[in-house]
């Protein structure tokens, strides 16, 4: 069973290793800056700054998050739909698992296109 | 094939310390990612594949979503700096002490913690346990997933509704 993870080893090796070599080759070929405490601090017309400049987000990330979140569940619901469909509806001949997975994303084809008309997915206000 | 669980093994326990070391929240939920990515391998080797890929949807994903939303909220600065007293450091020194030698018992005295693992029996044995899963949930089970459907559904409604500043 686990000879068939070689594949995936070997993607894995792949992906890590060009994510290694475009980092080291950016070090490598790149201009080094000289860092300091004066330096890394926020230039605002030469006045030293005061307190911490922390950015406040704004809640559309919570939103995009969210809905992230809630479609995700969606998919773990999908797959072990998806890998017994075959066997079940297609060579089994049950009806059910085609119309209950049916019935569930149109369910959450409602979701979405309420998101979509509420303009939840435009980042613009 | 033993070298793939070192590998992901290694790769988890790398992880798990990455969380602990890093000072930067934001350091430690993505070292708290690749912990889970190491897990989740380590569940499909055990034949588990839909908890592995339940480990990497629903952890990896969804859950680390929420963690980096507490984050956000968190003062990274002041975090970063943050001593630790001789209380919290002997407290902490107890726990995992505990933990260690309750889990050295465990594998000391159980036969179970040797034992090879006995296939699954019926249904599961021919297929996978997603396919197993699947049938369940898809058959016997199919009204609990139209009631979590339409559970995402209202929560959907609610996320937009919390956060859309002027609804049209």
């Amino acid at each position: 069973m686990q000879q068939e993870f070689i594949p995936v080893l070997i993607q894995i090796v792949i992906a890590t290793g060009f994510a290694v070599a475009t980092l080291i080759a950016s070090v490598l070929l790149g201009k080094r800056a000289k860092r300091n405490q004066m330096k890394d601090s926020a230039y605002e017309c030469g006045m030293l700054p005061i307190g911490e400049g922390q950015a406040r987000f704004s809640v559309k990330f919570y939103l995009v998050a969210m809905l992230f979140v809630l479609f995700d569940i969606e998919v773990v619901f999908l797959y072990p739909w998806a890998v017994s469909f075959k066997r079940l509806a297609v060579d089994g001949g049950q009806l059910v698992v085609f119309f209950s997975a049916l019935s569930f994303i149109v369910i959450l084809f409602v979701a979405y296109l309420y998101a979509l008309r509420k303009g939840a997915l435009e980042w613009k206000d | 094939m033993t070298f793939l669980f070192y590998i992901f093994a290694a790769l988890a326990i790398v992880g798990g310390i990455g969380v602990v070391l890093n000072r930067n929240p934001v350091s430690s939920a993505f070292a708290m990612i690749v912990s889970f990515l190491g897990l989740a391998a380590l569940y499909i080797q055990l034949d588990a594949y839909l908890v592995g890929t339940l480990q990497i949807l629903v952890y990896a994903g969804a859950i680390m979503v929420l963690f980096l939303f507490i984050i956000m909220l968190l003062d990274i600065k002041s975090e970063e700096g943050r001593q630790f007293g001789v209380f919290s450091t002997a407290g902490a020194v107890v726990v995992a002490g505990g933990m260690l030698l309750i889990v050295a018992k465990v594998l000391k005295n159980f036969e179970a913690g040797e034992k090879a693992l006995t296939p699954l029996k019926g249904a599961a044995a021919e297929t996978t346990d997603v396919s197993a899963i699947g049938e369940l949930l898809f058959t016997t089970y199919w009204f609990p997933v139209q009631v979590i459907g339409m559970l995402l559904l209202v929560a959907t409604v609610g996320v937009v509704v919390l956060s859309k500043r002027e609804l049209r």
